[in-house]
């Protein structure tokens, strides 16, 4: 009775829901004030997601909670040694070096002696399209049929049952990017996700987040192609199949805004008449995603490993007229960090990956440390469901040998590598990456310093939510695919 | 320190310094002095001492008041740790220099063949590849060379770090045979795990009749055999019980196989990759068969490891089991320090995570007493000498020997390091 009434209680607010929210909408609605209209109102986004079905829909209950007495890392620039650091209805209340008096309703939990950061987060990750198991049934990461894939969206190839996001959460980890692979020049749109329990990609999608483009660049497209004796085979072919996707999408750009334009007119014409509104254009979902590069609305995300490509992929970002939000992999970034750090493009990357292909030959442990000292934004990536538990591990192995190579670099750059910076390449900056007032009470305690090896994520928050509990350990795993597996089985990396 | 015990550390040092002197090269010999001496072969020993001789071997392991040759080089390691130097079981260095370019890859045979037995992964090692110093600077000093491919992969090797010029690398007889079992033993032998079984029994069997009439086979009046001359008289070490077999198996059902086909054939079982052994530690522990892991394994990638587990290592430490701890790589094994220092995280006590890169393989794929991965007098100098915990992203390898000889660490990362600083 009482299941009933629940998904009656569902069925009265979905279908309460206004219908422009519940659904995607193919025509921009005859609105009519036109100071509403934003500007790129056409076309509209062909990802957005159901009201119904984005994260507010979850039933959520983020705690109040005080952790006492920790050495809290804020990856904003200080450390405070026995600090607090209240929780209050999933946001960040206070960071303070003074106990802070609370109320009776507040959680209070003893982190003397411990360390808390902020939430870490994954720029490169293919949890959920390419799961545990890793078997071909379950292989969505590459849409391996077409150089430019750039109509195709990660967030429908994930699987949430990847028992790989449990424990990447244990790891510390509250939000990641998935990306396509990189068989192609453009893999497609990439999703940034908090890391939660859910039946339904959709319901992990990070709230506010933009979303990301992956591109390619380098020895993988024109080895999968090359080897089917298709376009591209070469690094010539893969720039010029890059400009002359541009060069499209840029004329279907025009177009786009010469039908947005006459539609505007149309409408702000009092008089209008149905049978003049001005036909739109036939859509084309993949050059869409490539406006949204040039546009701004969607972030770039380049797989490129070596300095020169990089900086080619930058000249044909000037000549679109579009930026590189990161370059991922960039194994020889610090060969070009003064250009990286003026243009403002972060560096996805990790710790000491190398020798597995030719543009994988140069890499050193120094990269992140140099990229950091040169004042570009470095960020430690996993790319990997074994790395992205322990990404507090790969900065720890950049911090020190960056210490130990003589380069000046504070523990707090270092923090950042896996917190702010991967926020900022997100563009979730604004919600979380830092302890600081006001932002996501996303937020790990840990058993000691994170860059120790020991260091295990005790309580992980997610939205102020503890998702994460290393007393409950052993637990039952989330995942379906894991139900028979031993109770006492534990999880944590 | 008790009266007795005081006696026996002075006669230890009584010992220490005759064998130190009747080696007759003291003039030339090293005392490294004042640091946190980790022997493996005993306890930990504050402000230890150890004496590398010049003929490359330890002379003597003790504690402050062991006395040092006259005429050694004494050099003060006051604050640092030392260990001896690390030991991967299972590892591609200097078979492989860059992955994805197949004429720098000697992993794998090659072929259709499943049976390889003959193949020696010795032949593949090149000292002078860019990766050895890079693994060395790790505080890695001695690896197993580990053939790839097919059912039967062929024969490890060790071979030790010092790099181009020394003694070339590899050292003493092969280690261990290779087999695959599992998923990948089971895709090679046609697609089942009973094929791969079967093979095996029919390969096994055609050792023994190999052996038995060697020379009607040499005259060409035999029946046709599972495999060729070679492999088949390779294979006979393992039957002699010189060579163990090294099954690689990770289903707790795989595992059991591996157990009972050596059993029936009399074989010295080793597990590699071994992702459910926990399942069937007392198995294990029972025959004292060791298990070469990788901690940070976790994850159902297969259907092979759905129970694979982060405490897998401290599960089989605890049953008894031999345990080893490996990359299973080729370009990464500079971190097998942080692979110990991850299962330690899982709950593994130190000194078994130690011994697990250091003493346990290098006895479990040496035939005979090992002579190396121990700090103990006689043994060879493989040292490294730690700025702090061995297993903390903190420390860093300060100085390595191999051989009694001191090491360079320098590689070519370090170089591009200093042309873009």
């Amino acid at each position: 009775m009482l299941a009933m009434l629940a998904m009656l209680a569902i069925l009265a607010s979905s279908s309460g829901c206004s219908p422009a929210e519940a659904v995607v909408v193919a025509e921009p609605k005859l609105v009519e004030q036109p100071a509403q209209r934003s500007t790129n109102t056409w076309p509209p986004d062909f990802t957005r997601l159901s009201a119904d079905l984005v994260p507010a829909a979850r039933t959520t209950n983020p705690q109040k909670v005080l952790l006492r007495g920790a050495t809290i890392m804020t990856a904003a620039g200080s450390t405070i040694e026995n600090g607090d650091l209240l929780l209050v209805d999933g946001r960040i209340e206070a960071v303070s070096a003074e106990h802070l008096a609370v109320d009776d309703d507040v959680r209070v939990i003893d982190a003397r002696g411990k360390f808390v950061t902020p939430g870490l987060i994954d720029t490169h990750s293919h949890l959920g399209v390419y799961p545990s198991p890793s078997v071909e049934g379950n292989s969505d990461g590459n849409e391996a049929t077409d150089p430019i894939t750039a109509d195709i969206d990660a967030l429908n190839g994930i699987w949430p049952q990847d028992p790989g996001f449990e424990r990447a959460l244990a790891g510390g980890i509250t939000a990641l990017q998935v990306l396509p692979g990189s068989a192609n020049l453009v893999g497609g749109r990439a999703v940034t996700l908090e890391l939660r329990r859910a039946l339904s990609s959709r319901a992990m999608v990070f709230a506010g987040a933009p979303k990301g483009v992956k591109m390619a660049c380098g020895e993988n497209p024109k080895r999968v192609y090359g080897a089917r004796n298709a376009r591209p085979s070469t690094r010539m072919g893969s720039a010029a199949a890059l400009r002359s996707a541009f060069q499209r999408a840029r004329e279907l750009q025009t177009v786009y805004r010469r039908h947005e334009r006459a539609f505007n007119k149309w409408q702000d014409n009092a008089e209008r008449k149905l049978e003049d509104r001005p036909d739109p254009p036939t859509r084309n979902y993949g050059l869409e995603t490539l406006i949204g590069i040039m546009d701004g609305t969607l972030l770039l995300h380049v797989h490129c490993y070596r300095a020169d490509e990089m900086v080619q992929i930058l000249e044909i970002a000037d000549e679109f007229d579009f930026k590189v939000r990161s370059f991922h992999h960039a194994i020889e970034a610090y060969k070009v960090r003064a250009l990286l750090a003026e243009r403002g493009v972060s560096v996805s990357t990790w710790a000491d990956w190398w020798g597995f292909k030719m543009e994988a030959n140069d890499a050193i442990v120094e990269n992140l440390a140099l990229l950091s000292q040169a004042g570009a934004r470095a960020i430690v990536h996993s790319d990997s469901q074994i790395g992205i538990q322990r990404l507090n591990q790969e900065a720890a192995k950049g911090y020190h040998a960056g210490l130990a190579a003589g380069l000046e670099l504070t523990e707090d750059d270092a923090l950042r590598w896996i917190t702010a910076n991967a926020a900022w390449a997100l563009g979730i900056h604004n919600h979380t990456g830092t302890l600081e007032p006001g932002k996501r009470a996303d937020v790990v305690l840990w058993s000691a310093h994170p860059f120790s090896v020991y260091a295990r994520a005790e309580l992980v928050f997610v939205g102020g939510e503890l998702e994460f509990d290393i007393a409950q350990n052993p637990v039952r795993p989330w995942s379906d695919f894991e139900a028979a597996r031993d109770h006492n089985t534990e999880v944590t990396p | 320190m008790n009266k007795p015990a005081r006696a026996l550390s002075l006669a230890f040092v009584l010992l220490a310094m005759l064998i130190a002197w009747s080696s007759s090269a003291s003039a030339q010999s090293i005392a490294l002095v004042g640091a946190q001496v980790h022997p493996v072969s005993g306890p930990l020993i504050e402000d230890g001492v150890v004496v590398i001789g010049a003929n490359g071997r330890i002379l003597a392991v003790g504690g402050p008041t062991l006395a040092i040759p006259s005429g050694a080089t004494i050099i003060d390691v006051a604050g640092k740790v030392i260990t001896p130097g690390l030991v991967d079981a299972h590892t591609g260095v200097g078979m492989v220099e860059v992955d994805s370019v197949s004429a720098t890859r000697d992993l794998d045979r090659g072929g259709a063949h499943l049976v390889r037995a003959s193949y020696l992964a010795a032949d593949n090692f090149n000292p002078d590849s860019a990766v050895v110093p890079v693994t060395r600077a790790g505080g890695v000093t001695v690896v197993n060379l580990v053939p790839r491919g097919g059912l039967v992969s062929g024969q490890s090797s060790w071979a030790n770090l010092a790099g181009a010029g020394a003694t070339g690398g590899v050292f003493g007889p092969a280690t261990a045979m290779h087999v695959a079992l599992g998923e990948h033993g089971s895709a090679v032998a046609g697609g089942s795990r009973g094929a791969t079984l079967m093979m095996l029994r029919e390969l096994y069997d055609d050792v023994v009749f190999y052996r038995d009439n060697r020379a009607r086979f040499d005259e060409n009046r035999a029946r046709p055999l599972a495999a060729s001359r070679l492999d088949l008289g390779a294979l006979q070490a393992t039957l002699d019980r010189r060579m163990p077999v090294v099954f690689t198996a990770h289903r707790a059902s795989d595992i059991l196989a591996a157990l009972k086909l050596a059993e029936q054939l009399g074989l010295r079982p080793i597990i590699a990759g071994a992702s459910e052994a926990w399942q069937v530690a007392d198995e294990l522990a029972r025959r004292a068969v060791p298990v070469i892991i990788d901690p940070m394994d976790n994850l159902p990638q297969r259907f092979e490891t759905l129970g694979a587990r982060s405490d897998n290592a401290a599960l089989l430490a605890r049953a008894g089991v031999p345990l080893i701890i490996s990359t299973f790589s080729s370009h990464n094994v500079r971190n097998l320090r942080f692979y110990a220092g991850n299962a330690v995280r899982a709950g593994l006590d130190y000194s078994a995570a130690l011994k697990a890169i250091t003493a346990a393989p290098a006895t479990s794929l040496t035939n005979g007493p090992a002579n190396f991965g121990t700090l103990e007098p006689g043994k060879r100098a493989h040292i490294v000498v730690w700025s702090g915990d061995p297993f903390e992203f903190s420390t860093q390898a300060e100085r390595v020997y191999i051989d009694g000889a001191e090491v360079s660490l320098d590689h070519r990362q370090k170089r591009l390091l200093e042309r873009y600083r």
